[in-house]
């Protein structure tokens, strides 16, 4: 499961990837840092090999880093899904920009179910850093991760707040899918929003790895 | 908008509509970009898919050219099959144009590759 790229160019190409012009609180907008995304990626393709010829999901895609990461690592197809026209303008200037033709996006509310009609258990892999659910739209996160089982025949990986981590272990199995922690990390938010005091503040997030059940 | 992706999207969750299913395509302008072939991912990627459905708006969109309308048997083994496949799934774009719901006739505008499935909260 040996990957097509070093770690570390990943991580300078996903550095390239332009952000959130004007985030939108409502919707949560954080970028995904790169390094972040790039180990996370990594980890997914060498420990599991569920990236490089497999069909991948990106839920909640924003500016395309994970979806365009994946597309480094040889995803046979990537397919973004996003709710936000001025993140998808980013996105789409991103995608062109890489030149990764594996790409495909799609604007849709994930939280309707227009979503999954047809995309039941299509997806080899779904990755997804949602919303976390701390803006007026609490269980937004675990939202995203009903449709991500809905989705998948096979694994999700996904970020969610390490606090919540007992009731995201319970939500996936009631929902399907049995969950493991990959890692603790810390998530340095920069100080995006007029609210934030501090220039930048560190959250822990785990990084989860969802087996279908089947 | 790969035929990949149209082959999956429905309108069936707006309010009246039954099945949704398959969305017209007017489209506007189409491009075809270079895709690796991975013979073993096509293969896979075939019976996830309605092959008519495929078909279909592959010849609406003029590129059918010699794929076959019934699925072939042991199309895995079969290189050239494949690739025909590949190119009609994967590097078929349909840059912008709409996709027309059959049953309301709702249009869903693609932009820059990019079909918007949005809907208002009346139509849900």
């Amino acid at each position: 499961m040996w990957p097509c790229m070093k770690l570390r160019h990943l991580q300078e190409l996903l550095q390239q990837i332009d952000d959130f012009h004007k985030p939108k609180i409502l919707l949560e907008q954080y970028a995904t840092p790169s390094h972040l995304a790039s180990h996370m990626l990594y980890t997914i393709q060498t420990q599991y090999g569920d990236i490089d010829g497999k069909i991948v999901a990106d839920l909640g895609c924003g500016c395309g880093s994970l979806t365009i990461g994946a597309a480094a690592l040889n995803a046979g197809t990537v397919i973004g899904f996003e709710i936000d026209t001025d993140a998808l303008e980013v996105c789409y200037k991103n995608v062109t920009d890489q030149e990764f033709s594996s790409i495909d996006i799609v604007q849709c509310d994930i939280s309707q179910d227009l979503f999954t009609n047809g995309w039941f258990k299509k997806f080899d892999t779904v990755i997804m850093n949602p919303p976390f659910g701390t803006k007026h739209n609490a269980g937004i996160d675990m939202d995203f991760l009903k449709k991500a089982i809905q989705l998948s025949n096979n694994s999700i990986y996904s970020l969610h707040k390490t606090s919540t981590r007992n009731h995201v272990l319970k939500f996936a199995t009631a929902n399907g899918a049995t969950g493991e922690v990959l890692a603790k990390l810390q998530y340095d938010l920069p100080s995006t929003y007029k609210f934030h005091k501090k220039s930048s503040v560190d959250i822990e997030v785990d990084f989860f790895r969802f087996e279908v059940i089947k | 908008m790969k035929l990949i992706t149209h082959n999956m999207l429905t309108s069936k969750c707006m309010k009246g509509v039954t099945v949704g299913y398959p969305l017209k395509i007017q489209a506007v302008d189409v491009k075809t970009s270079e895709v690796d072939f991975n013979p073993e991912f096509i293969s896979r990627l075939i019976p996830k898919v309605d092959w008519n459905v495929l078909c279909e708006a592959a010849e609406s969109v003029g590129f059918l050219d010699d794929l076959p309308r019934e699925l072939i048997e042991n199309y895995e083994n079969d290189v050239d099959f494949l690739k025909k496949a590949h190119r009609v799934l994967l590097e078929v774009d349909i840059i912008n144009g709409e996709l027309v719901c059959p049953e309301t006739g709702r249009k869903f505008p693609i932009n820059n590759g990019i079909p918007n499935m949005l809907l208002n909260e009346d139509e849900v």
